[in-house]
C-alpha cells in the first residue's frame, strides 16, 4: 500500500502545486515588477522603491484608499452586528417562515455582483438615496450581511442551547446571556465573519463604481480608472500593498475559522 | 426552599398535547423523583416548574405564590441538565460564581460561597480548572454546586446522571442523596431509570403519555401499584387477565386465583412481582392461596439468585427466585408456581 500511496502522494503534491503556481503567478509577476525600475516588464528586475514613492504623492489614490477603509470598516461594524443578530435569531427561534427567510439570504451570494449594482443603482436613484459614501455602505452592508449570516450560523450550529438555559436559569437576563455566554462561544465564528465583511466590501469593484460620485471613490474604482488611462507601475506598487494586506487578514481569518472549535 | 404544587397543568406544543391535567405537590425539602419513559412529558413538567416554558392551562405555585408571570430569570430555581451545560469559556470558578455574580454580589463573598460549595460537592481546588479539563463525574459535581449556589427555592435535576457510567452513576447518586439532605433542598428529578428513582426518592411520580399515572412513597407504589402499566414500569410484573367474581378472579383456561378483597364483577386485570412467587414440585407443598402448574422454560442463574421463566398455557411467567439451597429446577420440569393472596395485586388493565 506505501508504495502507491507515495505515487499517489508524488502525483497529487505536483497537481496541487500546478495549482498554486497558476493562482499565484501572476500575483508574483506583479509584486516583482512594483519593483522594477522599468516600466515595460523589462527582465532581469532592477530593484527600485520608486513607483511606491511615486504612489505616496499620489492623492487620488491615496484618498480612494482611505475611502476604501473608512467604508470597508463602517461596513463590516454594520454587519456584524446585523449579520450575528439574524443569525442569533434564527438559532433561537423557530418561527413560521424562518426557512424560507434563512433560504432567502443566500441569492446575493450567487446573484452577479454586476446585477445586484444595477438594481441598487436604479432603486437608490429612483428613492431618493443617491450615490456617495452612504450609498456605498448601504449597498457593501446589503453584499456582506449573507456572508456573515452563513458564517456565523455555522458557528452556532455547534453551540449547546442549553447553555443559554442555564445562563437564565442563574437570574441571568438576554444581555447578559448573550455577551457573557453566547458570544464568547461563537467570537471565532463572528472574528471571521467581520473579516469576510471587511473583505467583500475593500474588494468591492462593481457596486462602488456604479455608486461612486466624482470627488468620492474607491480605490478598486480609481485602480480601474488609472489602468484605462495608462498603465503605471504604481498600479502595481498599491496592488501589492492590498495584496499583503488581504493575505494578512486571510491568515487571520484561518487562524480563527479554522482552530475556532477549541476556543 | 419552597414547596412547589403543580395544579391541573396541561401543556400542547402545536397539536402535541405534551402533559394533560398533572396535578402533583413537593413539600418542602423534599427528594422528589418523575419517572417515565421517554416522551411521556416528565421533562415538559421540569421545564414548566423552572419556567423556560409556561402552561397552556393549569398553574403552578412555588412557597404558595403563583409563578405563571415569572420567567426563568426571576423564579430563582437550580436547574441541572443532562449534559451539564457548563460555561466552556469560564473556569470552574466562574462557572459556580456566576448565578452570584447576576445577583450582583461582592466579589469576596462570591470567593468564599463558592469555596463552600466547591467543599460541599468535594472539588475544593479545583476553582482554576475548565470544564473540558474535568472528568465526567467532576463536570456533574461542578453543574450541582452552580445550581445549589445561588440557594434557590428548588433544585431541578433533569436526568443528571444518565450521561456517567453505571460505577459513577451509582457514587453520584449517593452523592446527590447527602449533599441534597445537607442543603434541605426542595428537589425534583427526572429519570427513566426506575432504580435511580426507587433508591433516590422520597416520593416519586410516575407519567405517561402526559398523564401522571400513580404518585406516591417508592415502596408504596412498587406494592401497590394501581395500574399495569405502573406495575411493569417500575419494577417487574406478572400480569394475570381473567373475570372477576367476588374475591376470586377465574383465568382463561379455568384457573383461579384469589384476591384479598372483594373485585367488581366483570374483567380484571392482576399483578404479582417475580419476587413474591415461589417455584415448587409439587402442588401439596404450597402453603400459598394462589397456584397454577406450569413448565419451566428457561432458568438464569445468577449465583446469588435465579430466574425461573416458566410457560403457562403459552404464557410467559418470570420467577426470581433466592439460592437458598432448595433445588434448582432444571428447563422441562413440571412445577408448581405458588403466591400469597395477599400479594395479587388488582390493577387497571
Amino acid at each position: 500500500m506505501s508504495r502507491r500511496d507515495r505515487r499517489f502522494g508524488i502525483a497529487g503534491r505536483t497537481y496541487l502545486g500546478l495549482v498554486l503556481f497558476f493562482l499565484y503567478t501572476p500575483i508574483f509577476v506583479m509584486a516583482a515588477m512594483s519593483f522594477n525600475a522599468s516600466q515595460f516588464y523589462r527582465l532581469p528586475v532592477e530593484w527600485t522603491t520608486a513607483w511606491y514613492v511615486k504612489l505616496a504623492s499620489n492623492q487620488v489614490l491615496i484618498s480612494a484608499g482611505v475611502n476604501s477603509l473608512l467604508i470597508a470598516l463602517v461596513t463590516t461594524a454594520i454587519a456584524t452586528a446585523l449579520g450575528t443578530g439574524a443569525a442569533v435569531v434564527f438559532f433561537r427561534h423557530r418561527f413560521p417562515g424562518r426557512r424560507v427567510l434563512q433560504i432567502l439570504l443566500l441569492p446575493p451570494v450567487a446573484i452577479p455582483w454586476l446585477i445586484i449594482g444595477t438594481s441598487m443603482l436604479v432603486f437608490f436613484f429612483w428613492t431618493g438615496i443617491g450615490r456617495g459614501f452612504h450609498a456605498m455602505v448601504l449597498g457593501h452592508v446589503a453584499l456582506a450581511l449573507p456572508y456573515v449570516v452563513i458564517v456565523v450560523s455555522a458557528r452556532l450550529a455547534a453551540f449547546d442551547i442549553q447553555l443559554e438555559e442555564a445562563a437564565r436559569s442563574l437570574g441571568a437576563g438576554p444581555w447578559r446571556v448573550f455577551f457573557r455566554v453566547t458570544l464568547p462561544f461563537i467570537a471565532p465564528g463572528v472574528i471571521a465573519a467581520a473579516l469576510f465583511a471587511f473583505a467583500v466590501s475593500f474588494d468591492q469593484f462593481v457596486i462602488s463604481y456604479f455608486l461612486a460620485v466624482p470627488g468620492f471613490s474607491t480605490l478598486p474604482v480609481e485602480i480601474y480608472t488609472a489602468i484605462r488611462k495608462g498603465f503605471t507601475p504604481e498600479i502595481n506598487a498599491v496592488s501589492t500593498i492590498v495584496i499583503g494586506i488581504s493575505m494578512l487578514l486571510l491568515l487571520v481569518v484561518a487562524r480563527y475559522y479554522k482552530f475556532g472549535s477549541i476556543r | 426552599m419552597a414547596e412547589v404544587a403543580v395544579e391541573r397543568v396541561s401543556k400542547s406544543f402545536g397539536d402535541v398535547q405534551a402533559l394533560n391535567g398533572v396535578s402533583m405537590a413537593f413539600a418542602d425539602g423534599g427528594f422528589y423523583a418523575l419517572l417515565g419513559p421517554s416522551g411521556c412529558g416528565k421533562t415538559t413538567l421540569l421545564r414548566l416548574v423552572a419556567g423556560f416554558d409556561f402552561p397552556t392551562s393549569g398553574r403552578i405555585l412555588i412557597a404558595r405564590e403563583p409563578v405563571d408571570d415569572l420567567g426563568v430569570e426571576k423564579r430563582d430555581v437550580g436547574m441541572v441538565f443532562q449534559n451539564y451545560a457548563l460555561f466552556p469559556n469560564m473556569s470552574v470558578e466562574a462557572n459556580i460564581g456566576f448565578g452570584l455574580e447576576v445577583r450582583g454580589i461582592s466579589k469576596s463573598e462570591q470567593r468564599r460561597r463558592v469555596g463552600d460549595a466547591l467543599d460541599l460537592v468535594k472539588l475544593g481546588g479545583l476553582e482554576n480548572r475548565r470544564p473540558h479539563e474535568l472528568s465526567g463525574g467532576q463536570r456533574q459535581r461542578v453543574a450541582l454546586a452552580r445550581a445549589i449556589v445561588i440557594r434557590p427555592r428548588v433544585l431541578l435535576l433533569d436526568e443528571p446522571l444518565s450521561a456517567l457510567d453505571k460505577a459513577l452513576r451509582v457514587e453520584m447518586q449517593v452523592e446527590l442523596r447527602r449533599i441534597q439532605r445537607e442543603v434541605g433542598i426542595t428537589t425534583i428529578f427526572v429519570t427513566h431509570d426506575q432504580e435511580e428513582a426507587l433508591t433516590l426518592s422520597d416520593r416519586m411520580g410516575i407519567l405517561r403519555d402526559g398523564v401522571l399515572v400513580q404518585e406516591g412513597s417508592p415502596d408504596d407504589i412498587y406494592e401497590n401499584p394501581k395500574s399495569a402499566f405502573a406495575a411493569t414500569f417500575l419494577g417487574d410484573a406478572n400480569l394475570f387477565r381473567g373475570t372477576a367474581d367476588g374475591s376470586t378472579v377465574v383465568l382463561e383456561g379455568g384457573d383461579a386465583l384469589s384476591v384479598s378483597k372483594a373485585l367488581k364483577a366483570g374483567p380484571a386485570t392482576l399483578a404479582v412481582r417475580p419476587e413474591k412467587m415461589r417455584v415448587l414440585e409439587q402442588c401439596g407443598d404450597a402453603e400459598q392461596a394462589n397456584t397454577l402448574q406450569a413448565t419451566v422454560s428457561q432458568r438464569i442463574f445468577a449465583g446469588s439468585s435465579v430466574t425461573y421463566i416458566l410457560d403457562w398455557r403459552g404464557t410467559a411467567i418470570k420467577v426470581f427466585a433466592q439460592n437458598n439451597g432448595s433445588r434448582i429446577a432444571e428447563p422441562g420440569a413440571r412445577v408448581v408456581v405458588a403466591w400469597n393472596r395477599e400479594h395479587t395485586i388488582p390493577v387497571t388493565p
